[in-house]
């Protein structure tokens, strides 16, 4: 099969825009990402991570997979498998066929990952595009080239147990309609990021997610020092390891503000992602922050800029979102 | 974040040689994806969880060495994971997870149990075993 593989920044809007991309309908990946409004914000204290609560930047896994199809009017097929067996034999008859395959797995399990990269995430999305021998060719959209893995190791990463558990997930797109309408699609989907970021009556979600952080920081206690300093590293690590871009997925997002606004010849999404860009580099400059205090050389200024910080880009992003609604509004 | 400014701290790099794609712009503000060697800052803080897991797992290993652990513990840490993520992965109950720590208990488990944790881990079942007879000293 003659396929390109690109490198993106995050798995799932790489996988989305080689399937389409392979289909015949180019999306770029921030174009992915955009179109199915997965930019978020979320602070999840009863979700641990080696204790810690879980921090996202963009919507649950599979959201841009379903979103995604759904707004472009794609037909997703997908199955999951109680028989691993029955698992792999799928794959190799959707392999057969010649379809490019949409792979969930378990990051922790795949040996092409450097052991410092390697965690327990069951939600990477990886594209099969072929197979030799014992086996397969792999489009993992985090890395720079295509890679290889033996059958056994991917069937342990597809099945791999535990929260967000894959169950053998595969996926391909069918019947791409190649014509689009994007100032409608550009427009819903920008709505719905306005809703997530600004419009939801939760105290941890979207921009009041970030200012609730922002006071879990000026709280923590100052003598705590091995404490504070894993807390804020992790945060920095779910702002930035996990492959978003940069700043959380705020630049990607940017990119896709900039990319629509000159399909649609619109001057006001391009200044919106000026405006985003110049926000990313506030939150790229909040994580410096963090570390600077965890290395202990801020020490004497406590929390308060940390968290100052935090508090200066809630603001931002409220204004921004506030005026792509009306943006919105607008153009109905 | 403009092109000049992608970091390319490649000698604290967590990225194992890997380089990883953000999103930059250029001299006229378009953007375009970047690949970046490694960041001071994220590796610092990938740093910091990977030292925390080594120090448990150190920990946990001399637990087990002194009779106070059974080898689970150190594995699990080994493995990074932590008791949730070990008892969603196994498919037990947290709280049996936490007994199995306790080497009069492991002493007694039975192998299709055994065998649950040695998926988890991706070791042979004979392994745990083995650590279960005390016929085997070092994790």
């Amino acid at each position: 099969m003659s396929f390109n593989h690109q490198q993106s920044a995050h798995c799932e809007t790489g996988v989305m825009s080689s399937l389409l991309t392979h289909a015949g309908l180019p999306i770029s990946e921030p174009m992915a990402f955009g179109l199915s409004s997965a930019l978020a914000f979320a602070y999840l204290p009863l979700i641990k991570l080696s204790g810690m609560p879980l921090i996202a930047y963009r919507m649950p896994p599979k959201h841009i997979i379903k979103t995604l199809s759904k707004r472009l009017g794609v037909r997703l097929h997908t199955a999951t498998f109680s028989n691993p067996q029955q698992g792999q034999d799928a794959l190799e008859r959707a392999l057969d066929q010649g379809r490019l395959v949409g792979l969930q797995s378990s990051v922790f399990w795949l040996p092409y990952f450097p052991p410092e990269m390697r965690f327990h995430f069951n939600a990477h999305n990886l594209v099969a595009y072929g197979r030799e021998g014992d086996e397969y060719l792999l489009s993992d959209p985090v890395f720079a080239e295509p890679v290889r893995c033996s059958a056994e190791a991917l069937q342990k990463a597809r099945f791999a147990k535990g929260a967000l558990a894959a169950k053998g997930l595969l996926y391909w797109l069918d019947d791409v309609p190649l014509e689009q309408d994007w100032p409608a699609l550009v427009r819903k989907s920008i709505v719905s990021t306005t809703r997530i970021l600004d419009g939801m009556p939760l105290p941890w979600i979207g921009i009041r997610g970030i200012e609730h952080l922002a006071r879990k920081i000026n709280k923590l206690d100052l003598n705590a020092k091995k404490y504070n300093r894993l807390y804020l590293t992790h945060i920095v690590r779910m702002q930035e390891e996990i492959g978003t871009g940069g700043a959380g997925f705020r630049f990607m997002y940017a990119s896709f503000l900039q990319e629509a606004g000159v399909l649609l010849g619109d001057e006001q999404l391009q200044a919106a992602a000026q405006e985003l860009t110049q926000i990313g580099d506030q939150w790229r400059q909040f994580a410096s922050l963090c570390v600077k205090q965890s290395r202990g050389k801020d020490e004497g200024l406590g929390m308060q800029p940390i968290a100052q910080a935090l508090l200066v880009i809630a603001q931002q992003e409220r204004a921004l979102f506030k005026q792509l609604a009306l943006w919105a509004k607008q153009r109905k | 974040m403009k092109l000049d400014d992608v970091p390319q701290d490649a000698e604290t790099s967590s990225y194992a040689g890997h380089s990883k794609l953000l999103y930059a712009i250029d001299q006229e503000g378009q953007y375009q994806g970047a690949q970046s060697a490694g960041w001071d800052a994220e590796n610092y803080a990938t740093q910091q969880a990977l030292a925390e897991l080594e120090l448990l797992e150190k920990n946990a290993l001399q637990g087990w060495r002194s009779g106070q652990l059974s080898p689970l513990p150190c594995l699990m840490y080994r493995y990074r994971m932590d008791e949730l993520a070990l008892a969603q992965v196994t498919g037990l109950w947290r709280w049996r997870v936490r007994r199995h720590f306790k080497p009069q208990i492991f002493a007694r488990l039975s192998p299709a149990l055994l065998s649950r944790y040695a998926d988890a881990f991706g070791l042979p079942t004979e392994q745990l075993i083995a650590y279960q007879q005390g016929s085997v000293h070092e994790l």
